[in-house]
């Protein structure tokens, strides 16, 4: 598993160019500004929404909602199209709530009440005036950088699909041995694309949830499940139906994969956050518990990483070249550990690693992160 | 040893404990003002008796130890022995005052010294010691069976845990808190002296930089991440949700228990290398409060309200879904409050380049089945802070009520 992704960059199947737009939009952490103006006042009842003024200067308005009414209400902030800035539910009669909005563009709003939290709401015109230059987000470099990384997704997901098949009808005609030989090399095309995973709520702890990590009355399925079959329990009456099922899952996974849209931003955090997966889940030895191929899934998650990090080069090179040439560095560097532990077309086993082995691979890694970590605000600058 | 110290002005006090007490306390500030210090003007001792154990809602002192021990003895007169003995240690300890009277030095040449004396010098730190007993304690043993409290039930294992077996349980613990970090040291290290024959040490975990506040009147201090942490605590001034969510009542199943609380005791590793590499937007929407001030998202001031319903652009809620703060709220627990009281720690390093560092998670509650037990399986399964954070340890403990000057730890088991 690695860092779930949702609440960082916002879902962005289907949404296009507004994934950059909604992050830039969603800094939460600016202080409410206007104070001299003072917040804005909402008088919510059953059947009115009386705004205090219909017209603010762009940046953050701050509204303060007071629900006079006796049904629980909810107030928006919409921009033309219906398009939600900022919401506020729950407002239980005689309560007032806060809601801070970021308007960084001029233009006309509407403010709604919707007492009985249902319907279209009481609304009103809403001017906002003055605002910033809006910078023009959708370069082509980057149009170019996830173009370029969605190939790549596409490939791996491809293969993916067709490794598990021949995975999952090994368990199913009971032939541990092959089973075993395909386990760690289907899972590399997982671990390469596994930040687009995370993207899916559900699929992927279905896929790759680790039995320590499971929640009380969670079924244990995916890949680990039948690692553990293979490898400890033997396999076990049900085992064909969680091989079904993860082939279904994949499936699943690979279709949603190819609607999925991905930003510059997104391609910066995932190849960091599989960098970090390496860290708390490979250096370990935790992933594959029974297995112990956790050094197969070490090159995917670099290679994963690398790739985005190919991906948005042309960005790097020209807004940071010293970045480029030291992430070249790292990445050879780890690379060169890597093969240092390869056996035949795989690796060492985990358990087969000295601790000065494993120390070295963690002080690479770390070597590698860091600068791995300030690709995203290059991007974003 | 130079200036007044604290062996001599308990020789001068004599037998008067309670006066020797404040005796030393003032004595001692006024020599550390002699030296330039600025700490510690003032008389600095928390009272060990009262209706509630100190170290509950004692506004939270800067360091800890903490230990739990295990009892080796079949004997049960033994520990009720030890339960009395401690008591009468922890009573002048927490006075200021050496385990036993002429401790250090005063004793015969050919004994070796009743206390351990690497707190002679200092003040008494606003120590408190506080005791508990695990579910292990009620066991066949000693005959204990009848008492266990229901609320004192075995944790059971969250989604993610990875318990160290030597870092977890115990059938007793003792909670020593100080401002100075070697008197804390000092009261458990003496303690552990008296039980040699009836205890061991099963386990023990220091503590340093409080990471919650327990009164109003503390700065809400910030953990290993960089974040305020405990904003939310239930607090000393707070008797209303501390009668209902904290202190255990006659009617709650052992009336021994009555004024006492149940205490879960976590070590949480944090993965402060990974943490640090996070973006300060990344960081924030995990925990859903800004760093600087740390206020919810979509407020302006640390103290403001969570409000879990607020959406940014699209809709979409500020504070995320996975976000801490969402998960550990009582709104969305039922209600179900904590009296948090952790501290940070760093036990070196790990052996492979990173720092062994963390949250040494206390809180006190008065049924931890209702409140840490679900509050704990939402945030093991759901909060996106789990990627950075490993639970290594864990205990649980039945803190039994405060002490009179007459009274004494075993009282609630024994009687
Ligand atoms: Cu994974």
């Amino acid at each position: 598993m690695t860092v779930p992704q949702s609440r960082r960059t916002p879902l962005t199947v289907l949404a296009g160019v507004g994934a950059l737009v909604a992050l830039a939009g969603c800094d939460s952490t600016g202080a409410a500004t206007d104070a001299a103006d003072g917040p804005i006042k909402i008088d919510a009842s059953d059947t009115s929404c009386t705004v205090s003024t219909t017209t603010a200067a762009a940046g953050n308005l701050t509204f303060e909602i007071a629900n006079k009414g006796t049904k629980v209400t909810e107030f928006y902030l919409y921009a033309e199209g219906d398009r939600i800035m900022g919401e506020v539910e729950n407002i239980a009669p005689g309560l007032n709530r806060r809601l801070i909005v970021e308007v960084p563009d001029a233009g006309k709003y509407q403010t709604a009440c919707k007492p009985g939290m249902a319907g279209n709401g009481i609304r009103g015109d809403f001017t906002v005036t003055g605002g910033v230059a809006r910078q023009n987000d959708t370069n082509a470099q980057k149009a170019e950088a996830t173009k370029s990384y969605a190939t790549y997704v596409a490939n791996n997901s491809a293969a993916l699909e067709t490794e598990t098949a021949k995975f999952v009808d090994a368990v199913k005609a009971g032939k541990v041995d092959e089973a075993k030989s395909e386990y760690a090399r289907t899972r590399v095309f997982y671990e390469r694309i596994e930040p687009v995973a995370e993207k899916f709520g559900d699929l992927d702890p279905a896929i790759d949830a680790r039995e320590a990590d499971l929640e009380p009355g969670q079924q244990f399925t995916g890949f680990h499940r039948l690692e553990k079959d293979l490898w400890r329990s033997g396999l076990q009456p049900d085992s064909p139906q969680i091989a079904d099922k993860l082939l279904t899952d994949v499936k699943d996974l690979v279709t949603k994969a190819k609607t999925l849209q991905l930003s510059a931003l997104d391609l910066a955090n995932g190849a960091k956050s599989l960098l970090d997966e390496v860290a708390t889940g490979k250096i370990t030895g935790e992933e594959e518990t029974f297995s112990h191929t956790d050094l197969w899934d070490f090159q995917s998650n670099l290679d994963g990483s690398k790739n985005a990090i190919v991906a948005l080069r042309p960005i790097l090179q020209a807004k940071d070249p010293a970045l480029v040439s030291t992430l070249d560095k790292e990445f050879a560097n780890v690379q060169a550990l890597l093969d240092k532990t390869r056996v035949g077309d795989g690796f060492k086993y985990y358990d087969q690693l000295s601790q000065d082995e494993i120390k070295t691979f963690a002080s690479a890694v770390d070597a590698l992160s860091e600068p791995l970590s300030k690709v995203a605000a290059v991007v974003a600058k | 040893m130079t200036g007044v110290s604290r062996r001599a002005l308990f020789g001068m006090a004599g037998a008067g404990v309670a006066l020797a007490g404040a005796g030393v306390a003032t004595g001692v500030g006024i020599d550390r003002l002699g030296e330039g210090s600025p700490a510690h003007a003032e008389p600095s001792t928390v009272d060990f008796h009262g209706e509630h154990q100190a170290g509950i809602v004692t506004p939270t002192q800067q360091n800890l130890h903490f230990a739990a021990l295990d009892v080796t003895t079949k004997d049960v007169g033994k520990l009720r022995e030890l339960l009395r003995t401690w008591t009468a240690a922890a009573r002048r300890m927490t006075a200021g005052q050496e385990v036993v009277a002429d401790g250090a030095v005063g004793g015969a040449a050919q004994a070796p010294p009743g206390d351990t004396g690497e707190a002679l010098d200092l003040p008494p730190g606003d120590l408190t010691l506080t005791i508990g007993f695990g579910p292990s304690l009620f066991d066949q043993r000693f005959g204990l069976a009848a008492k266990r409290p229901p609320q004192l039930v075995d944790l059971p294992l969250f989604p993610k845990d990875k318990l160290d077996p030597a870092r977890s349980g115990g059938d007793l613990c003792i909670q020593a808190c100080a401002n100075d970090p070697q008197v804390a040291v000092h009261a458990v290290r003496n303690l552990v002296r008296l039980g040699f024959g009836v205890t061991e040490v099963r386990w023990s975990q220091l503590g340093f930089g409080r990471s919650s506040s327990t009164s109003r009147a503390q700065q809400t201090p910030r953990n290993l991440f960089g974040f305020k942490d405990g904003t939310n605590n239930v607090k000393s001034e707070d008797t209303d949700v501390l009668r209902e969510q904290v202190w255990a009542q006659s009617g709650d199943g052992q009336a021994w228990m009555a004024g006492g609380t149940y205490l879960v005791a976590r070590r949480i590793r944090m993965h402060v290398e990974t943490w640090d590499r996070e973006t300060l937007d990344g960081q924030e929407q995990i925990v859903g409060r800004t760093k600087g001030t740390g206020a919810p998202l979509g407020q302006t001031g640390e103290f403001d309200q969570v409000d879990l319903d607020v959406g940014g652009a699209g809709g979409v809620p500020l504070i995320a879904p996975d976000a801490h703060v969402r998960l550990a709220s009582h709104q969305t627990l039922n209600g179900a409050r904590i009296l948090r009281r952790g501290y940070n720690f760093v036990d070196g390093s790990d052996g492979v380049g990173h720092l062994e560092a963390g949250l040494f998670f206390l809180a006190f509650n008065r049924d931890t089945r209702k409140q840490y037990i679900p509050m704990q399986q939402a945030l093991s399964a759901k909060d996106a802070m789990m990627e950075y954070v490993q639970h290594t340890g864990s205990a649980h403990f039945a803190v039994p009520p405060g002490l009179t000057p007459t009274s004494n730890w075993g009282d609630g088991l024994f009687t």
